[in-house]
């Protein structure tokens, strides 16, 4: 493999591992500081223990997505050396904001928040985890704004050979962000409560602690429901705004050679087996669907990936301007399916607070475990699509990922980091799965006292 | 271009005190991470000496981020060419801050010595590769690699381990430790502090000698000595030569102020003896990467000043703020240590 193609699946391997982890902290911090809110307002020591029950999770969640975010922020420089130059005067601004505006907050206070418990006062030891909730959300805001700008780049002129700034602003309010920005925190979220609700559910099952995880259970319930619904809304509206801005992107993710006027929405596409397939074989669609989706309009044109081609040749020379499709057409389809089966789920935990048989109804329960995986493949195929339907642009119409790639690393190089980050990242994994694991075996602390003070004199959910 | 007053060098100083402050603050850890398992016995007292970095050290280490960030956005041809350049080694710093970083929050969660001691190994080894190889690189920026007219480095890993550079690393890494050492003197109770006390009498002497010896090389490696680079250089010395003298004495506190000028200035030391290069080219000179050359372009440095000159004093605050919460020492169990020592509350 060359250089590039490493430095390719490093970046893959390594972004999305860390973000296997990120939207568990940035979801689960904000459920996490509802809980302690309810326990500040209420005194009921049950919101107590679930604010350190699930703190503890969190709190493993946060280290390996901080230390696999170390990473993200030095592999620009380490292997893309060539998009560093090229982009670094626009790229590398939010970034730097990134760490100055949200990092600091995040760390700093969740740091106070896990050992300042009874060294300063309730009310603020509950601020310190709301403003850590908010630094990783803001953290979020800058990172994709950063990214929507490889998407879409705006407020930059080229000069001298490389993309300088004109307007940051510009860059901040880019529309593809005002979409990435809601759809990725907001389905944050539905992770992050599908996973809380997955383990209050496999406690009810045993009946354990039932008072306290029916309260868990019945608040992510609610927040599963109304951020999966949230997030499929602008989900749908982000795909009219790609359709804009990367038609090719839309085209691919639904296997779409020809442009038509009133295209159905693809369900299963076949395409021969060739490098680069101009034809499905297989497609079938409900029909107009895909014209109502993505243009509004029930006979509205979507344009087809080998017209696009034609005319990327006519605007950037020769080249093949086409992402694998295959693998473009199926994660799109794995997220929406994913958030889809979310929606449902959702609805039927709905149906059994309604009843009030929620901590009752055994196969509702029972499907909850399994369905903690589900916002998790939603969320990696999501960006999978993203990323790779944006090929072979790095930043779209601008830079080619082969001329992003750095001259001066060789592929040995490559390899010895690549074997390494992918051993220890494995091993890290397999470590915070395994601990997980066992503080949900070993289940929340005792009772605490009737002021909410915990049996241990501090939150040390920790060390 | 040329002169002081222009935004490149402003960028070129804020750049350089990003670096400050993530060698004073994560100097520390590093050190206190090193000496764990020398420092600490028992169970109770390796808890006790993580507990006095457990709520800072994330904090402390987004200086590194942010210096990271910055040099990205304000010089993106040097963050291209020296993570490019040093591959490897930057590697093994993120490999470090890696196992680090995790093993804080792996170390107390399973009761059993053999998993204790992988994460206390992880902490020590972590916070030794990058506080070795901090040094290393600044060195070779300073010494010169070679380049290409893109500004991309031609050498190769083995070539950056040559004695000015190993020499750096040995600075930082003595550093680091002398500082963890007065850091765990002014945050323990006996008997942690006492050993640590004994640590700092023998390290502190030694990195005033890898400075002063640091500092007397770099005068030879570069024939461009301008008045930035004496005084940062002479700073350096002296306050290491205090800290070790005020350490010898027994005034930790004060030992511990100028042990952090010492680095503070050693730093400021690479950094005046860059300017106003930011990477020197060692075939010639001939592609040297300077503050001008390596920049952004006008826009983004106002932007990025404007937001800099905003949000730094409030980090500022809120930092200073945490450590004042967790101002008291740490006793044996890793809560604050009952009754609040009498210095302590004379605030030394
Ligand atoms: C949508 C959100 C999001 C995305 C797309 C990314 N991250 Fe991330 N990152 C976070 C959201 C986040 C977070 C929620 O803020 C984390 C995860 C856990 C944590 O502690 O902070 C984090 C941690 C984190 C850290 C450690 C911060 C610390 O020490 O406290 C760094 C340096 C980065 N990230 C950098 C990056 C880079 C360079 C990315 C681009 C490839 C990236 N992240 C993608
Ligand atoms: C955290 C969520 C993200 C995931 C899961 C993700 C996933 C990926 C994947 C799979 C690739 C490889 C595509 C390929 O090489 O064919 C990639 C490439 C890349 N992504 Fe992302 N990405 C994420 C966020 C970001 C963000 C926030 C940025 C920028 C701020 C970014 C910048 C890049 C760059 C520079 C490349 C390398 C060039 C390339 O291969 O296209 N990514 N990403
Ligand atoms: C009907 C359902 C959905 C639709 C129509 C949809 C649509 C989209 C589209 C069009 C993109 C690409 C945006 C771009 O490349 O510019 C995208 C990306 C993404 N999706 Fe979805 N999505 C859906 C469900 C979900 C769900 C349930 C999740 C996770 C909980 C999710 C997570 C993501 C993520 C993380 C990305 C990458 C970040 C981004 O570009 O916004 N999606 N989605």
């Amino acid at each position: 493999m060359s250089v590039v193609e490493l430095s390719r699946w490093q970046f893959a391997i390594t972004t999305v591992y860390h973000f296997l982890f990120v939207p568990i902290s940035i979801g689960m911090a904000g459920i996490v500081a509802g809980f302690q809110t309810a326990w500040y307002r209420t005194r009921n020591p049950q919101w107590m223990r679930l604010t350190r029950f699930f703190g503890k999770i969190m709190l493993l969640s946060f280290a390996v997505g901080v230390v696999t975010g170390i990473v993200q922020e030095f592999q620009f420089g380490m292997n893309w050396a060539g998009y560093s130059r090229y982009v670094g005067s626009v790229f590398g601004a939010p970034l730097a904001v990134e760490a100055l505006a949200a990092f600091f907050i995040e760390s700093t206070f969740l740091g106070i928040w896990i050992f300042g418990y009874k060294r300063i006062s309730e009310g603020w030891h509950l601020a310190t985890i709301w403003l850590a909730a908010f630094g990783s959300t803001l953290s979020a805001y800058f990172i994709l704004a950063a990214n929507s700008w490889m998407q879409h780049p705006v407020g930059y002129k080229i000069v001298n050979g490389r993309a300088e700034m004109t307007s940051f602003w510009k860059m901040l309010t880019n529309p593809t962000v005002f979409f990435a920005f809601p759809h990725t925190v907001i389905g944050a979220f539905a992770n992050a409560a599908f996973i809380m609700l997955g383990i209050s559910a496999w406690y009810l099952i045993r009946k354990r602690d039932v008072d306290m995880f029916k309260r868990s259970a019945k608040a992510t319930v609610w927040v599963a429901l109304i951020a999966t619904f949230a997030t499929l809304a602008i989900g749908h509206f982000n795909g009219q705004l790609m359709t804009r801005e990367q038609p090719m992107k839309m085209a691919a993710a639904e296997a779409l050679y020809t442009t038509q006027k009133g295209p159905g929405l693809s369900i299963w596409a076949v395409a021969p087996f060739e490098q680069h397939p101009t034809r499905t074989t297989t497609d079938i669609t409900i029909p107009k669907v895909l014209a109502i989706l993505a243009t509004n309009d029930p006979n509205g044109t979507v344009q087809g990936i080998n017209e696009l081609q034609a005319k990327d040749v006519a605007t950037y020379g020769p080249g093949n301007y086409e992402p694998i499709i295959g693998v473009t057409y199926w994660t799109f389809r794995i997220m929406v399916g994913a958030g889809t089966l979310m929606l449902l789920f959702a609805l039927w935990g709905l149906w059994a607070v309604w009843r009030g048989t929620l901590e009752t109804s055994k196969w509702f329960l029972k499907f909850a475990v399994p369905a903690m995986a589900l916002p998790t493949i939603a969320i990696i195929t999501g960006w999978l699509f993203t990323e790779l339907g944006r090929q072979p642009w790095v930043v779209y119409g601008l830079l080619l990922t082969q001329n992003a790639v750095s001259p001066s690393i060789t592929t040995f190089d490559v390899w010895v980091s690549i074997i390494l980050f992918t051993l220890i990242y494995g091993i890290l994994g397999a470590v915070a799965v395994w601990l997980t694991v066992r503080i949900v075996k070993k289940g929340p602390d005792p009772e605490v006292d009737d002021a909410g003070a915990a049996v241990e004199p501090n939150l040390h959910v920790a060390y | 271009m040329s002169g002081l007053w222009n935004l490149e060098t402003l960028w070129f100083v804020l750049v350089c005190v990003l670096w400050i402050g993530f060698m004073f603050l994560e100097g520390f850890d590093f050190g206190v991470g090193m000496l764990l398992m020398i420092v600490g016995k028992s169970p109770q007292e390796r808890r006790a000496v993580i507990h006095t970095i457990g709520p800072v050290w994330d904090g402390n280490e987004v200086w590194l981020l942010t210096a990271g960030g910055a040099t990205f956005a304000a010089f993106p041809n040097w963050y291209a060419s020296m993570f490019s350049g040093f591959y490897l080694a930057l590697f093994l710093v993120l490999f470090g801050l890696i196992i680090r970083g995790v093993s804080f929050e792996f170390w107390g969660k399973v009761e059993d010595p053999r998993w204790r001691s992988v994460w206390e190994w992880a902490m020590a080894v972590g916070s030794f590769l990058p506080a070795l190889l901090v040094g290393v690189a600044f060195a070779n920026l300073i010494r010169g690699i070679s380049l290409d007219p893109q500004g991309n480095y031609t050498g190769s890993f083995w070539d950056l381990l040559n004695p000015y550079a190993l020499l750096g690393g040995v600075v930082t890494l003595l550093l680091c430790l002398a500082h963890g050492a007065s850091f765990l003197q002014l945050r323990t109770v006996a008997p942690l502090k006492e050993r640590a006390a004994a640590l700092g009498r023998i390290l502190m002497p030694l990195a005033a000698l890898a400075v002063i010896g640091f500092v007397a090389w770099t005068f030879g490696e570069t024939s461009h000595h301008s008045p930035g680079l004496w005084i940062t250089s002479i700073v350096a010395c002296v306050a290491m030569i205090a800290a070790a003298g005020l350490g010898a004495t027994g005034r930790s506190g004060l030992a511990f102020v100028a042990g952090g000028l010492g680095i503070a200035m050693t730093v400021a030391t690479w950094f005046t003896a860059l300017y106003p290069n930011v990477t020197v080219d060692s075939n010639d000179h001939a592609y040297n990467l300077t503050v001008f050359n390596a920049a952004s372009n006008h826009y983004t440095l106002v932007v990025m000043t404007v937001t800099a000159l905003i949000l730094v004093p409030i980090v500022l605050i809120y930092q200073i703020w945490t450590y004042y919460v967790f101002r008291q020492r740490v006793g044996l169990g890793g809560s604050p240590a009952e009754p609040t020592p009498p210095e302590v509350k004379a605030g030394v």
